[in-house]
């Protein structure tokens, strides 16, 4: 039953509706005609314009390069910077017949098949009309020669480009990295983080270390001059035109010169060496060893000295501080002692009695102290300085993974230190989830008792050892390592500092520092284990020897360096701070197959320490000895 | 013969008047479509099959009664929700914008859905209210039609999240929201807009101040419409016929398959094919009102009014987005842009649109 009101309610609400559907028509009548009014400006009134623009080629914009920023140590020594050179640049959209202009041009100057292949890859990847470069760095002579002859040459220019340039050459490459053409998956990323456009006049991009990782700082911002052309693709008229904005320039933290004496001092040994200044962060050293001329990446790596450096059994390509990953050994022990007072688990005084290896109870696998023989009564500061492994294999069995593992995080093992530049790895601090994550096995207590002294899972890199000897230095605060220091806006010439950034703080007790501080200081004294390379220092260093397993030994068989191929031997580590009563730099080394972190890795560190804290220049460089006889290489 | 009674069925629930001037539109664009890929006939087949796919599912929606699609509204709806909840939590980021979400074998974009699902649901809610219809009962469906366009902006793909709120505002407006309101809304919207100006990335202030002059930024956004509006412009009265425009086919224009496709077309067919396409558009929008004019419910009417000024907005900000009267947003123009996901959902509403006008006289008895 309808009720007649509802009726007339429902007769004027459909009034009302098709009131508002005439209403919605004329609405859509009137942005029609808003529509066709300006496809009749554009198509009739302004046609001729649009049509003379359409046929004379129309706008090209071209756009203007800005210059990239030059990075500069800490003392203003130049690590990267521009220098200007003549390119011969062809643009293909106005040559009729490219390889004939080409064969025209090798009559007036030199063009190798090289330059060929390079020039005819550029054209294959682009689809705008830009300018290719067929070859760079043209003679004085041979700019000559082909402006003479430009006027049979249409779409043949020579231009006065940018290059970059590493005066440093090999030395610091893998933390000044290098920038290489844009290629395929650089060019995604640009335009997937909305910097495409930046970057139409830019054929270079930052590829790895600081160039990479500063890249949007470095490259500015590329300005634009919007050009009417004829016919003939030549200019006419700059119809507008904006500036670039040169790039920022970078101060870094690293001292040029240190950094130099670091690479000497490895002589023909792999590894890495970084070095902190404590109080700020900021590294002072960042080497790789070997290293390479990142010169050879900026326009493009010839093949032969690709395959030389790509198959080169030292892997000079690898940044073995940043992405080298090796097991801590025994210079996780200083860390250890400190958990271990942390929890009240060991006081400094507590002795263990070491027969030369430790059991779990119920089994009978000896874990076997370096020591056959056993460092008999052992506290903690013999522990340290004599590096005793029975000691940290109860200590470990006695805190258990997961104390380890909270304790041992807050000074940046097993995660990344944040450093200012890209691709740095995480390392493994082992606890329970991690092993869950990797393996379908639980956790086994042998597993614990072997990670205490820096041995099984395992791993840091060089850097995250430096990182956690700063936080020692520092008393147990944890600072970002820091490569650069400033910024230089290149319009204002104003420096932006970059501040420190404390990431983690262990809060250690002064009497329980103390205690750690005073034993590695007597590691470098005689009797310990890194006493040698720090004979007749006029500052008193604190360090920890270290050596990491590189192949495993069985139960009953001796490391015997002599008869291990080199690539199997162990890797020689060593982490100190100085001077030890206030601490400027903290450094770590690692030397692959180096054997005895006391007897390879810290002489290194003593070169390093001797100059920045004393202005000594070491009087031989090829200072370390490699120790083959076997005697004393597991020590330590 | 039992196919033959099945297709004849089918058949009974198109609108032919509308169907007819889909067709043309269609056959329009397979030669707008050949001639701006460079004449490429594997994408023109892409294209045709899109067509076919899209027509498909227009048929069989048609099909479907107005008061099932009634009872699809508040599932849907839903179900849109929750999935652009899915995609501000776990949605991939592509250039710069979250807008897919990854359901296991297959990737979407759910803003797409809420396209259909926006009107369909406030369609739906006003069906329920009509005969107890307050001032409240719009402040509920603004917010039912708040909540999705809010995570859609966040995205962010501002054009979609207008095109969505224009949809619901549609179903609003003809629901019968008052005029006073209307025009406080629009005092309210004109106030806000230096603060909304605020809240806008830099990219789409960017868009903006581009329209405004296209020559501030020649690289990025003002190179589309600089390009474009060159396209147009050149054109003239009759077009450099087909297959002759130079802009499109120098690879002067980006996009000259998709969103940009109407610059090809106005640079070939000049003006006189712009005023034909129009004049095409405007029939098919007529037909729209013309049904909703006549639907027999409330529901449907609603969403026939919608679905029909939501096909004139897609229409009208990409032929003012190419021409150069509106900022760049990613709208294709309807049944001519290339790309499979905005057709079906065009013929989607069309094929709601032939359900509301063939269901008619069952509805009625």
């Amino acid at each position: 039953m309808i009720e007649p009101t509802e009726i007339k309610y429902y007769q004027v609400e459909l009034t009302d509706f098709r009131h508002r559907i005439m209403i919605a028509a004329g609405f859509v009548v009137v942005l029609f005609l808003v529509l066709l009014a300006r496809f009749f400006y554009v198509q009739v009134l302004e046609h001729d314009r649009y049509f003379a623009l359409a046929e004379s080629n129309r706008i090209s914009v071209a756009p203007t390069t800005p210059n990239r920023g030059i990075i500069f140590d800490r003392n203003g020594v130049v690590m990267a910077h521009n220098y200007s050179a003549y390119t011969l640049e062809l643009t293909p959209n106005k040559i009729k017949d490219i390889p004939a202009t080409i064969a025209e041009l090798a009559k007036l100057v030199d063009i190798t098949p090289a330059n060929r292949k390079h020039f005819a890859k550029l054209v294959a990847e682009s689809h705008n009309f830009e300018t290719f470069p067929l070859r760079t760095r043209l003679t004085d002579e041979e700019v000559a020669r082909i402006a003479a002859n430009r006027y049979r040459l249409p779409g043949v220019e020579v231009k006065a480009r940018l290059f970059r340039q590493y005066p440093q050459k090999t030395s610091a490459s893998h933390l000044i990295g290098y920038i290489g053409r844009i290629n395929d998956a650089d060019l995604a990323q640009l335009k997937a983080d909305n910097h495409y456009d930046n970057y139409r006049g830019t054929d270079h991009i930052g590829k790895v270390g600081i160039e990479q990782s500063f890249e949007s700082v470095l490259h500015g911002t590329t300005g634009a001059e919007q050009i009417e052309t004829d016919a003939g693709g030549h200019a006419v008229r700059t119809l507008s035109h904006s500036n670039p904005i040169s790039g920022d320039n970078l101060v870094l933290n690293i001292d040029s010169k240190l950094q130099e004496i670091a690479e000497k001092a490895f002589g023909s040994f792999r590894g890495a060496l970084v070095a902190i200044d404590p109080k700020t962060g900021g590294i002072l050293t960042f080497v790789s060893n070997p290293g390479f001329d990142p010169n050879l990446f900026v326009d493009g790596i010839d093949s032969t000295n690709w395959n030389e450096l790509n198959t080169s059994p030292d892997r000079p390509l690898l940044n073995r501080a940043l992405r080298g990953a090796y097991p801590e050994g025994s210079t996780i022990k200083p860390f250890m002692a400190l958990a271990g007072l942390h929890y009240g688990v060991r006081t400094a005084n507590d002795t263990i009695a070491d027969p030369g290896y430790f059991m779990l109870p119920n089994s009978s696998h000896r874990y076997r102290d370096w020591k056959p023989s056993g460092h008999g009564s052992v506290n903690m500061h013999l522990s340290i300085v004599q590096s005793c492994d029975t000691y940290y294999y109860r200590l470990a069995n006695d805190l258990g993974i997961d104390r380890m593992h909270a304790y041992l995080s807050q000074f940046g093992f097993g995660q990344k230190t944040g450093i200012d530049m890209d691709g740095e790895l995480a390392g493994v601090l082992p606890s329970r989830e991690w092993k869950a994550k990797h393996s379908k096995q639980p956790w086994y207590p042998g597993e614990t008792v072997i990670a205490g002294i820096g041995q099984g899972y395992n791993l840091a890199t060089p850097l995250q050892l430096a990182v956690a000897t700063a936080a020692l230095a520092n008393g147990g605060i944890t600072l970002k390592p820091q490569l650069v220091s400033a910024i230089i806006d290149s319009r204002t010439g104003q420096r932006h500092n970059i501040a420190p950034e404390v990431i983690a703080n262990a809060h250690i007790p002064p009497e329980q520092l103390k205690t750690i501080v005073d034993a590695m200081i007597d590691v470098t004294r005689p009797g310990g284990t890194a006493s040698v390379a720090s004979a007749g220092a006029p500052y008193l260093i604190a360090a920890k020897t270290g050596t990491a397993q590189v192949v495993g030994i069985r139960q009953n068989e001796k490391y015997n360096a002599g008869r291990l191929q080199i690539a199997h031997r162990d890797h020689a580590l060593f982490i100190a701070f100085a001077p030890a009563d206030a601490p400027k730099i903290a450094i770590a080394v690692l030397v692959e197959n180096g054997g005895h972190g006391g007897t390879t890795a810290a002489p290194i560190a003593r070169a390093v320490m001797d100059y920045y804290l004393l202005g000594k220049l070491p009087k031989n460089m090829s200072a370390t000895t490699v120790d083959t006889t076997g005697d004393n290489v597991n020590a330590d | 013969m039992r196919i033959k009674a099945w297709l004849v069925k089918l058949a009974t629930h198109l609108d032919y008047p509308m169907l007819l001037l889909l067709f043309i539109l269609m056959l329009l664009s397979m030669f707008l479509q050949y001639s701006a890929a460079g004449e490429d006939n594997v994408k023109l087949l892409a294209h045709g099959i899109n067509m076919l796919v899209a027509l498909g599912i227009m048929v069989i929606v048609a099909n479907v009664p107005p008061q099932y699609l009634l009872a699809l509204a508040v599932p849907l709806y839903t179900t849109g929700v929750i999935l652009l909840i899915g995609v501000a939590l776990f949605g991939d980021v592509v250039n710069g914008s979250r807008r897919w979400l990854h359901l296991g074998v297959t990737r979407i974009q759910p803003s797409e859905i809420m396209k259909i699902a926006m009107p369909l649901m406030l369609a739906w809610y006003f069906h329920y209210h009509e005969a107890t219809l307050k001032l409240k009962d719009y402040g509920i469906a603004a917010l039912l039609l708040a909540i999705p366009v809010a995570l859609v902006v966040k995205q962010p793909d501002l054009g979609t999240a207008l095109l969505i709120s224009a949809s619901g505002f549609y179903v609003l407006f003809f629901a019968g929201l008052p005029w006073r309101v209307m025009l406080g809304m629009a005092i309210v919207a004109g106030a806000s807009m230096p603060v909304l100006w605020h809240f806008l990335h830099d990219y789409q202030k960017n868009r903006i101040l581009t329209l405004l002059d296209p020559t501030q930024d020649p690289l990025g956004a003002g190179y589309h419409i600089i390009q474009s509006t060159i396209a147009i412009g050149s054109g003239g009265n009759f077009g450099k016929g087909w297959l002759h425009g130079t802009q499109s086919h120098l690879d002067f224009l980006p996009e000259h398959t998709t969103d940009f496709v109407f610059a090809v077309y106005g640079e070939e067919f000049g003006l006189l094919g712009n005023i034909l396409l129009l004049l095409l558009y405007l029939a098919i929008i007529a037909r729209g009102l013309h049904i909703a004019a006549h639907a027999p419910t409330l529901f449907s009417r609603l969403m026939a009014g919608s679905i029909t000024l939501a096909f004139f907005t897609y229409a009208f900000v990409n032929m003012g987005m190419v021409s150069g009267i509106l900022p760049v947003v990613g709208v294709p123009l309807p049944m001519m842009s290339y790309g499979g996901t905005a057709m079906v959902i065009v013929m989607l509403g069309f094929g709601i649109l032939m359900s509301v006008s063939t269901h008619r006289k069952l509805l009625k008895s």
